[in-house]
């Protein structure tokens, strides 16, 4: 296990230079112009991180005057008395409540949770697998079918949220089954 | 979408009526707005280098190289996307960053692969089945190392800041895996011809 962390520890520090000089060294070796093809796929990217401002705007509006009006705390209220008896310790929820809407925030959730109660407590457990295994969805949602101005989302909401739903709950049960509690 | 976002504003107007935040609403809002223009403006540089990194990588023809080596799970995942389709070269690729945890890399990718399904679609403003896919899979989050967190834990003195790897990496195939039966199971209930009064979240 130490091998193994150490190694993927290793890949995620190196991959990032040695794609950077990998890549062009490999496209010089086989006769690829780089520079002119950089700069037409940089140009690209402009383009793009242009486009979805309007989408991150209203996306992250919305959330903003939920979170600051105060809705979060009080839905959070209402779910307590219904996690309670699963054993899952109410000051995660928040967490829960926040993890698809806001990654920073979430973040900073944990790192509350961690202080308040301790980096082994089981609440700070849950917390920190719930925050690695699962995604700001509804960020994700705005940037990816707003680069492509895709304004009928489908089933991508129920469908991502069900994944979100499935990690949360599959948190609490590995972290009390491996770390008792 | 639509829905989704006035609910959101909705339910924020209620709670702050109820007795919650009013100013907190506001400020909420304006702060938001401008959170996401500086967000933005973080993402474009980064974008801009990857995306110029990625043409590179497209046109010595390491990306199809990397397709072809996943193209049997791609050709299950995704049927309607033809095998030679660029989008699934860049698809792959995305997954590949996201597991190993370059988000920054992932993002750029991923959005030139939506682009590439975007050429597929009949109605340019609708998510195709594969688009949805793709997405879910994106937001479901497989990554190998959750460094963050990781470094947070060791940040708070924990015994072992990294014991929550393994869990995590379990929840983590979870999550994806319901995401994607998710989406194969919902995709029929919101067709993606549907009357413009239709169903749309």
């Amino acid at each position: 296990m130490e091998i193994l962390l150490g190694l993927l520890d290793a890949i995620s520090r190196w991959a990032i230079p040695v794609f950077l000089v990998g890549v062009p060294a490999v496209a010089l070796a086989r006769g690829v112009k780089i520079y002119p093809a950089f700069i037409e796929g940089a140009k690209d990217g402009l383009q793009v991180g242009l486009r979805i401002v309007p989408y991150l705007v209203a996306i992250l509006a919305a959330v903003g005057a939920f979170r600051g009006a105060g809705a979060m705390d009080r839905f959070a209220a209402w779910l307590e008395p219904l996690l309670d008896p699963l054993g899952v310790p109410a000051s995660v929820l928040p967490l829960f409540l926040v993890r698809p809407l806001s990654g920073s925030g979430a973040t900073g959730l944990l790192a509350e949770l961690i202080r308040s109660e301790g980096p082994d407590s089981l609440a700070a457990r849950i917390g920190a697998v719930v925050n690695g295994s699962t995604e700001t969805t509804f960020y994700v949602l705005a940037v990816y079918f707003g680069a492509i101005g895709i304004t009928r989302y489908r089933h991508a909401i129920p469908a991502a949220l069900a994944a979100e739903a499935a990690g949360i709950v599959a948190s609490i049960v590995v972290v009390r089954l491996v770390f008792g509690g | 979408m639509g829905i989704v976002w006035f609910l959101l504003l909705a339910l924020g107007l209620a709670a702050a009526m109820a007795g919650g935040d009013v100013e907190g609403f506001t400020k909420g809002a304006l702060d938001g707005a401008g959170g996401a223009v500086t967000l933005a403006i973080g993402l474009v540089g980064m974008l801009a280098l990857w995306s110029g990194l990625l043409r590179i990588a497209q046109e010595a023809g390491l990306t199809a190289l990397l397709a072809r080596a996943v193209a049997p799970l791609m050709r299950r995942l995704f049927p309607e996307v033809p095998k030679d389709h660029p989008a699934i070269a860049a698809m792959t690729l995305n997954m590949a960053a996201n597991a190993l945890g370059l988000g920054n890399a992932a993002t750029p990718i991923g959005l030139d692969a939506m682009e590439k399904l975007q050429t597929l679609n009949q109605r340019r403003d609708t998510a195709t089945d594969a688009m949805v896919l793709f997405l879910v899979i994106n937001a479901s989050s497989v990554q190998i190392v959750p460094a963050t967190v990781v470094a947070l834990r060791a940040a708070g003195g924990a015994a072992a800041p990294a014991d929550v790897v393994g869990p995590t990496l379990l929840a983590t195939l979870v999550s994806t895996v319901v995401g994607i039966a998710a989406a194969k199971i919902l995709a029929p209930l919101w067709p993606q011809r549907a009357p413009a009064l239709g169903v749309e979240p």
